[in-house]
């Protein structure tokens, strides 16, 4: 298997904060991969730090063996990764429509119509939501709305940070489907970013455990489900 | 009323200079939240390039080919402008405090402003009327409506570049990048777009049409000199403001109130307070509707 992204050592800091320390982490051809940790652990950071905001002040982000680490962020993007990003950011003032027409440009809109069947049989309400502005959208259709968009770039990794926020259980339980899905049928390679670690690690190949933005623990899926630490701290309401 | 309406005809065709101008104002301020004060130099720039293929083809072609020219040349070398002052000015200082780039902003409108008085000279510069004549609409108790051809072109001209406009930024890519920036930067890069390109390029178009609202100054007046833009442009931005500063519709909407306001108060009030009329119905707007007359002011879910 070879490694889609590797993470070599990479710190990254808001202002003085250290927000990430010396993380080392791989993301192999057609896998999912979850980063499970609490608030504030750096798990945002660390997906946004892939594309350089902030840029890894230390440390090598390797993207299909070439070093992306100093790469404009747009030109990242237009290698081929696609991110949900933390709080959605939908355009507020542009419709549906045209969110999902923002995702689709980075590709040149190829399989548009192809895609947007695709997410609409994923989130039938954006379909009926099709002309109304993001920003008029509840709470959880944005989350929907923002994968959506992220999907319609017909990304090789995809990077997707808390995509349950605000969903409710049933919806979570659709989108992981469809990411299992997704994964077995085109081989899409995922980043997860999950406070919902059960259903994380459940869904995930493997896992990275992050606390003080350093890596702790790492293991397949089932291995850091069963470890007690994770259970107590990540799994039973504890913090 | 023979005299109202005549006062209408010449309002709407300086606001339609105005408007032009706003729109270039409104649209940089959307996209980076600086006013951009050298774009009312940009217009007087605009008016000078229009000026010199003017006058470098008459006699050579015929004049509406030689108009067609002016404008497009005009267009076309102030996006240079438009682009190079982006570049030089504004770019170094993104992410600096908000003073900066403003500051900046005046300086690069000094700059321009003695860049033209130094190489085409302090004396006003004027053309023969191109498009002479025009028609009478209305005659009542001896007073005669007059809409000259020149009127016309400029209304039509506007509404030609505002169609285009309004088609390029609501319904291509390059308009939907445009107003992705505008509302979230670090998400538009990340899909992919390169903010600097359609910043650069926003700046390019707003410049490209004050150029053709300078060449509609010129041809309309006949006469222009260095210090042209810093009065339009103040007007131009005072539109943008009265409309919404951000809206599109609006600075288009601003401007057409202050060319009517200018008109209608030139014509029935003292001409020497002409200005202050306009300023303080800005004030009087501002003060009951703070975002103005189109601004945003709906409540975003986050």
């Amino acid at each position: 298997m070879s490694a889609v992204l590797e993470l070599h050592g990479v710190s990254a800091f808001y202002g003085p904060v250290q927000a990430l320390r010396e993380v080392s982490l791989h993301v192999n051809e057609g896998e999912i991969v979850t980063l499970i940790g609490a608030n504030g652990a750096g798990k945002s950071t660390l997906m946004m730090t892939i594309f350089g905001q902030p840029r890894a002040r230390t440390g090598e982000i390797v993207y299909h063996g070439e070093n992306i680490t100093a790469v404009p962020t747009f030109e990242i993007a237009r290698k081929g990764i696609a991110q949900s990003p933390e709080g959605r950011r939908i355009f507020p003032r542009m419709s549906v429509e045209e969110n999902l027409l923002m995702g689709a440009q980075v590709v040149n809109y190829a399989d548009y119509a192809k895609n947007l069947d695709m997410v609409s049989e994923l989130f039938p309400r954006l379909r009926e939501r099709f002309t109304q502005r993001g920003g008029t959208l509840s709470g959880g259709e944005q989350q929907m709305l923002a994968i959506a968009r992220a999907l319609m770039s017909k990304p090789r990794l995809l990077l997707l940070d808390e995509p349950s926020l605000g969903l409710a259980p049933l919806v979570i339980k659709q989108i992981f489907g469809v990411l299992r899905q997704l994964n077995r049928e085109t081989g899409l390679t995922v980043l997860l970013v999950e406070q919902n670690a059960n259903q994380a690690l459940r869904l995930a190949h493997r896992g990275y455990v992050l606390v003080n933005g350093a890596i702790t623990l790492e293991g397949t899926g089932s291995e850091l489900l069963a470890l007690p630490e994770v259970r107590s701290a990540y799994l039973e309401g504890g913090h | 009323m023979a005299y109202a309406l005549q006062l209408l005809i010449n309002g709407v065709t300086l606001g339609m200079i105005y408007g032009l101008i706003a729109v270039g104002y409104t649209m940089v301020y959307g996209i980076i939240g600086m006013i951009n004060f050298a774009h009312g130099d940009v217009f007087m720039i605009g008016a000078f390039i229009g000026l010199i293929v003017l006058t470098a083809l008459t006699g050579i072609t015929s004049i509406p080919l030689a108009i067609a020219a002016a404008f497009i040349v005009a267009a076309v070398l102030s996006g240079v402008y438009g682009f190079s002052i982006e570049r030089v000015a504004y770019r170094p200082l993104r992410g600096s405090f908000r003073l900066a780039p403003l500051i900046s902003a005046i300086g690069m409108s000094i700059v321009l402003e003695n860049y033209v008085q130094v190489t085409q000279g302090a004396l006003d510069r004027a053309i023969p009327p191109l498009l002479p004549g025009g028609v009478a609409v209305m005659r009542q108790h001896g007073f005669v409506v007059q809409l000259s051809f020149m009127q016309v072109a400029i209304v039509v001209v506007t509404l030609a570049v505002l169609a285009v406009f309004t088609w390029i930024v609501t319904k291509t890519p390059l308009g939907r990048a445009m107003r992705a920036v505008e509302q979230d930067a670090k998400m538009a890069a990340l899909l992919g777009i390169d903010t600097n390109t359609t910043i650069s390029l926003t700046f390019v178009t707003g410049a490209a049409l004050a150029a053709v609202a300078g060449v509609m100054f010129l041809l309309y007046y006949g006469v222009i000199g260095f210090y042209i833009g810093f009065n339009a442009g103040i007007k131009a931005f005072t539109a943008a403001v009265l409309g919404g500063i951000g809206s599109l519709p609006g600075a288009v909407l601003g401007g057409l109130l202050i060319g009517l306001i200018e008109a209608f108060w030139s014509g029935y009030g003292p001409l020497a307070y002409k200005d202050a009329a306009v300023y303080s119905i800005l004030a009087i707007v501002l003060m009951f509707l703070p975002s103005g007359l189109l601004g945003r002011h709906e409540v975003e879910k986050v």
